[in-house]
């Protein structure tokens, strides 16, 4: 298989391939290897190279948005920096909030970061504790951090590199709490950067991952910002302090199905890095014998080995078209959204929530297991991997903790449930759910139907999908519903159900995994491609049902027997897939400075390489290490 | 530690205490169980005391320092014990390392001081014991290469006898033999037991232990024919100074092999006496050690740190007009949590039942009778790796489970992590360790099924148990004969089919070595359901042993019942599959498992606090036992470096950036 083909289901553009070889070319962006520089140094690595790449992208006349996109994650590579808030959050907010006179006045001077979450408060935004008090005397705002749990705390950007922030605190005017809304607050003195009187502000230490990224605290004391700081395009306070409300809040909707879409293309980027990484140094690894006398085989050619990465490979394929999926859909409706028709948006916004939770979760666990594939390599920060992971895994938590992201889409769920009970139809992912009531004629259990599965037919193993997430919804709804004959309240019952809940969505989203990639497929004009690709679609479904299989057997979807025939097709499409599996993993086409890996290199020269990084060590620098001097010796002379 | 005076820390945070108030059990009693006594407990607490207020041990800035710092600190820490313990009088195997979480130089040096105990001469214990014992020098174990680890056949360094001179000649043939690895090699260790291919007149007698010298004692430069420094930075381990080896022409005098078992005479004639399998028995041994200090105690800690917090974090609402929840009192928290507790204290006592058994066995061994070698080592791979695995993954479920704060490393539970998960692969890589156990369960099943003897841990191959699990309703599954008999049967089941289909494999012409790699999946999930099983039985075994104490009892059987269930509520299809577990039966499973859910909860504090860590020992701001979270997180966050240090980055490139920005308006 030849890996040209890449471009054709991922469309990277010629454009992007420049950009790569300017920057990588370039010797402002070079720069000693992460590994070796400590956290402060890391920063100002990264501090040096976002004001570099602003400069640049001025220099070179690079406007287009994509074009932008594509040059900020080259000159970034694949690490935080500490603009990213700034750029993301802090503009887009002026730029979607903000009345003209505000963007003229902020956008070009500052340095801003976006500070929502608090020490006590995170994905619960109503129980943000900060407060923005009018005085109509002054007309200003009075900013205040009333509780250690209120101080702001994550903001990446905050602790040293802003000077600015968007504050979210609970507006009270005339006495009265009118709910959370956006301020721009000065945090330090432009031209010293010194914190301003009544602000206390910082870094809040070392963290697993991010070490260049410095997230801040930030802790307000009777604080006074003119009224104008108030980003007051929807909502607003006159000067004599009357509330005025916004009109729709709705649209935020927007932002959140985008960002999240966002996770959903970085969970496929994230793992398909560590699985390029894990299945070169695989095929570059040799141990143990497969045949007594003969040289020790690659380890890539073990069947646990397969075992263990194969799924993980079929899953990034499988990953990358969910991404691009929701990209596209939420662009194909986003221009609805803007003629007011927001039918689709909740459907759509349910469905990222699940997926955002569905796919950071297993990515998060699926570099994990690529690291571990690499053994004791893969434990040493040269392999790359453990970069990956810490970075990647706090995606599970931010922009929506993901167990709370499943319990809304399972709401989604059980409410198309009892629509459909009610003899409502449904449309969308969700339309399986009006096969229940046809079935409700029928005394059995609705999945007992047999259904037919062909286990080499990826169409009809989205069947066996779609009806394990029929009866894990339903299950879950009857649950639901018999908790609620039990109990009073409402919120009791749907906790005492949230177990249930979670395997629901996370039943449905699987079914809407495989469903996209078998999709997919018959869009590929190129035979072989698709062969191949046939082969990971049907290994991520199997191997789905025979890491599911409790499901599949209980609700008589498949049989005993099946499962059997499952577990043993999962083996064998794994020697199968054997021959293509590096082409597959050098498709996704990471350069090897950005791969960051060196058991992940692209000439597989491995040892040579792993030697020269380790003398590199800050333990290195001298042959006999100062500690030697002071505690070794006089131990050893004094006992 | 944060404490700081004048602000709340010290006081308990109402949440927090009021869970101690409705505990259902003495947490006193507990702790003094777990330890083995009221004594232990005592002495345990004396000498943790005695480390933590010496402010030479303070891990306090741990979190902040450099890997250069770090191992700084580690080999200053090791050096100060060494005093401290001849003051104390302590002994190398008391609590002392415990309680200082391992944050130490030296490991490795205990290692080097072991396998010469069990692998020298009475004379090289006589000539190298007191020299390790008192420092004269620092030893380390170099087994795993840059290019072999867990299969040991594969390793390239060499040991060529040279008769006229009477010494090994030790290389390293190529860059893929160097030694990689080895803990307090690449900057401490003046000697090292050096793991080659011993070859005696061209002929290789396979993998032999030698003691060889890399640092002089005086300067600690590097000996002749030695290249060695550190491997650089890993995931955690800061403090440990991993090395790298490389020897060229290195020669050491013949007694330099360790030489209980084997031996080179002056004429070159090879003696061995005893198993060659006796090589691998400080493997042994490492991994059984390893499970309680390396994995079951930061499982604890994990466990300790995630579940305080969640009862000190609020977050939304359950009931509409109340104040915000505690997240514990979610299930899907609990749910995350709970069988995670439940596992520790599994595992906890699986460590004593693996401790009785290589107990046994060494007692053997001493005796030359190494009967029980094959079971013991086949146990303490198959334990290492289920433990370790699970243990990882618990440790992870913990820390994502304190939301963005777990990922500070102020909470603690990142470096917990980050350690736990290199015990799944040091001291043998998991899934050839289950394999190396499947083959001893294969062996041992074909075996019972022709009426031979076999170990009486593995008779349960061939018993004879009922097709139907015989449940009728949700309470029947809180009978651990009932859930016990399920996990055998699943377990014989894997291993009676896995076996069936390497046969028919065979049978059908395969090649034997490719019939077990086509059975390799299959083989390692068997191991896996075995030790499964082992662990169900001895914690329901162990539970019944508590009738003198039935206020522990009652929830201790409710753990080992969230333990069982959980495992078969999560595996649900290996117990569907041949129709033991019926689809109705499972959903009796799943509620009870839930119901369980909502009884431990109640006492989920006070069974955390029984572990009884001291807040220096968890390390942790979201942990500690006061529960003041944020204060606590709040005031050490102010100690970062970060705030401390004044960053150039403002003056050199921020300044810039906005005055051309300024300019250009």
């Amino acid at each position: 298989m030849c890996v040209e083909w890449e471009s054709a289901l991922f469309l990277f553009s010629s454009s992007v391939l420049s950009l790569e070889a300017l920057v990588i070319n370039d010797p402002d962006f070079q720069h000693e290897d992460l590994n070796f520089l400590s956290r402060s140094q890391r920063y100002e690595q990264a501090i040096r190279k976002s004001s570099l790449m602003v400069l640049k992208l001025r220099e070179y006349g690079i406007t287009d948005p994509d074009e932008i996109y594509w040059f900020k994650r080259i000159c970034l590579g694949n690490f935080p920096e500490p603009f990213g808030l700034h750029f993301s959050m802090f503009q887009k907010t002026l730029e979607t909030q903000t009345t003209d006179a505000q963007k003229e006045k902020w956008l070009p001077l500052i340095i801003g970061t976006y500070a929502q979450t608090e020490m006590g408060h995170g994905t619960h935004l109503r129980g943000l504790e900060t407060t923005a008090t009018y005085d109509p005397a002054t007309q200003e705002f009075i900013l205040n951090s009333p509780t250690v749990t209120s101080i702001k705390w994550w903001p990446g950007g905050l602790g040293k590199t802003s000077n600015h922030a968007i504050v979210l605190a609970q507006l009270y005017t005339q006495g009265q709490c009118k709910g959370l809304h956006a301020f721009i607050v000065p945090i330090r003195q432009l031209g010293t950067h010194e914190p301003l009187p009544g602000i206390t502000v910082g870094d809040i230490g070392p963290k697993f991952g991010y070490d260049e990224m410095d997230n801040g605290y930030l802790k307000m004391d009777n604080f006074r910002i003119p009224r104008e700081n108030m980003l007051m395009k929807y909502a607003q306070v006159e000067p004599d302090g009357t509330y005025v409300k916004p009109l729709s809040d709705k649209l935020t909707y927007g932002t959140m199905v985008f960002i999240r879409s966002l996770i959903v293309g970085d969970s496929a980027r994230s793992l398909s890095r560590a699985c390029t990484i894990a299945i070169r140094y695989s095929a570059v690894r040799h141990q143990s014998e497969l045949k007594p006398g003969e040289p020790e085989p690659q380890i890539l050619d073990y069947q646990t080995q397969q075992y263990k990465l194969f799924p993980l490979l079929a899953t990034a394929y499988a990953f990358h078209f969910v991404g691009a999926y929701i990209k596209d859909t939420y662009h194909r409706i986003s221009g609805d959204i803007h003629e007011g028709d927001l039918s689709e948006l909740p459907e759509l916004h349910a469905l990222t929530a699940g997926l955002k939770a569905f796919t950071s979760w297993t990515a998060n666990a699926g570099i994990e297991e690529c690291r571990m594939a690499c053994g004791g390599h893969g434990y040493s920060r040269c392999s790359g991997i453990p970069d990956i992971y810490v970075t990647f895994t706090p995606s599970c938590t931010y922009e929506g903790e993901n167990t709370v992201m499943m319990l809304q889409t399972a709401r989604f769920l059980v409410k198309s449930y009892t629509q459909v009970s009610s003899g409502q139809q449904v449309t969308g992912m969700v339309s399986y759910l009006n096969d229940l009531s046809r079935q409700r004629i029928q005394p059995q259990h609705v999945a007992a139907r047999s259904v037919a599965v062909r286990i080499n037919d990826p169409v009809s193993l989205v069947e066996a999908y779609k009806a394990r997430a029929a009866r894990l919804v339903e299950a879950a709804a009857k649950n639901l519903q018999a908790e609620l004959n039990h109990r009073k309240s409402k919120e009791d019952a749907w906790n005492r159900t949230s177990v249930d809940l979670v395997r629901a969505s996370e039943a449905h989203c699987h079914y809407v995994i495989v469903k996209l990639f078998t999709a997919k497929l018959a869009e590929i004009s190129n035979a072989a491609v698709r062969a191949v690709l046939t082969e990971l679609c049907l290994l991520y479904a199997l191997y789905g049902i025979s890491k599911n299989t409790g499901d599949f057997l209980q609700a008589g979807i498949l049989t005993d027997a099946q499962i059997t025939q499952v577990n043993q097709r999962v083996k064998e499409l794994l020697a199968i897939i054997r021959p293509n599996a590096v082409a597959l993993v050098d498709s996704f086409d990471f350069h090897d400075v950005h791969l960051g890996s060196v058991l992940g290199r692209y000439d597989g020269n491995v040892y040579e390489n792993m030697f020269e990084w380790a003398k590199k060590s800050p333990l290195n620098k001298t042959e006999v290490h100062e500690s030697f001097h002071k505690h070794l010796k006089p131990m050893q002379s004094k006992l | 530690h944060p404490q700081v005076q004048g602000s709340l820390l010290g006081s308990v945070n109402p949440d927090l205490a009021s869970e101690r108030q409705t505990a259902s059990f003495s947490v006193e009693k507990l702790t003094a169980w777990l330890d083995g006594g009221t004594e232990h407990t005592r002495l345990r607490r004396a000498v943790v005391e005695a480390i933590e207020c010496d402010p030479v041990f303070s891990r306090e800035n741990q979190y902040f320092e450099s890997q250069n710092e770090r191992y700084e600190a580690a080999v200053r820490k090791a050096v100060h014990l060494q005093k401290k313990m001849d003051e104390m009088g302590w002994t190398e195997n008391g609590p002392e390392f415990k309680a200082l979480s391992g944050d130490l130089a030296f490991l490795l040096h205990r290692i080097f001081t072991r396998s010469i105990s069990m692998l020298g001469s009475d004379q090289q214990i006589a000539k190298w014991i007191p020299l390790a014992t008192q420092y004269q020098l620092i030893g380390s174990y170099a087994q795993t290469e840059l290019g072999h680890g867990t299969y040991l056949q594969g390793l390239e360094t060499t040991a060529v006898f040279d008769i006229t001179t009477q010494e090994f000649v030790l290389n390293t043939p190529n860059i893929s033999a160097m030694k990689w690895w080895p803990g307090d090699m690449g900057r401490s260790a003046t000697h090292t037991v050096v793991f080659a291919q011993l070859y005696v007149n061209g002929k290789c007698y396979g993998l032999h232990p030698f003691i060889v010298q890399i640092r002089s004692l005086q300067d600690h430069s590097l000996c002749p024919g030695i290249t060695a420094g550190d491997i650089g930075p890993k995931m955690n381990f800061e403090h440990i100074d991993n090395g790298y080896l490389m020897l060229q022409n290195v020669r050491v005098p013949r007694e330099n092999m360790l030489s209980k078992f084997c031996e080179v005479q002056p004429d070159g004639t090879y003696v061995r006496r005893g198993s060659q399998k006796i090589n691998y028995f400080t493997m042994t041994t490492v991994r059984i050690s390893l499970i309680l200090d390396e994995v079951v105690i930061p499982l604890m800690k994990a466990c300790t740190i995630a579940i305080r917090y969640s009862v000190v974090r609020r977050q939304s609402k359950l009931k509409p007009g109340e104040q915000e929840a505690k997240i514990l009192d979610y299930q899907t928290q609990q749910e995350k949590l709970l069988p995670q507790l439940a596992a520790a204290y599994a595992f906890y006592f699986i460590s004593d039942y693996l401790q009785e058994l290589f107990d046994r066995g060494y007692r053997e061994i001493q005796r030359k009778n190494f009967d029980m070698l094959p079971e013991l080592h086949a146990f303490s791979s198959g334990f290492k790796a289920m433990v370790t695995q699970y243990s990882t993954s618990a440790v992870e479920i913990c820390l994502r489970a304190c939301g963005g704060h777990g990922y500070s490393l102020l909470s603690g539970l990142p470096s917990l992590y980050t350690k736990i998960v290199a015990s799944c692969i040091y001291e043998g890589e998991n899934t050839i360790l289950f394999l190396q156990t499947a083959r001893f369960l294969i062996k041992c099943f074909m075996a019972a099924s022709t009426g031979q003897p076999v170990p009486p841990s593995v008779t349960y191959l061939a018993a004879v148990t009922p097709e139907k699990c015989p449940a009728k309703n949700k309470l029947d599954f809180l009978s651990p004969d009932i859930y016990t008999e399920a996990y055998q049967h699943m377990a014989a089941r894997l291993i009676n089919s896995t076996a069936a289909k390497l046969q028919d494999l065979v049978q059908s012409g395969v090649k034997k070595h490719d019939a077990w790699n086509q059975c390799t999946v299959q083989l390692a999930q068997a191991a896996k359901a075995h030790c499964h099983y082992i662990t169900v039985k001895n914690f329901a075994e162990t539970v019944e042993k508590l009738e003198t104490q039935p206020g522990i009892q009652k929830i201790m059987k409710h753990l080992c019942d969230l333990f069982a269930l959980h495992g078969i509520f999560s595996n649900a299809g290996v117990f569907l599959h041949d129709g033991y577990i019926s689809g109705a039966q499972m959903d009796m499973v799943t509620a009870s498992y839930l119901d369980l859910l909502a009884v431990i909860r109640k006492d989920a504090v006070p069974l955390v606090d029984a572990f009884d860590f001291t807040d220096k020992t968890l390390n942790s701001a979201l942990g500690s036992y006061d529960g003041q979270v944020y204060q606590r997180l709040y005031e050490w966050a102010q100690k970062s470096p970060t705030n401390k240090q004044i960053s150039p980055a403002y003056e050199r490139y921020l300044k810039p950036l906005l005055h051309k920005t300024l300019s250009k308006l």
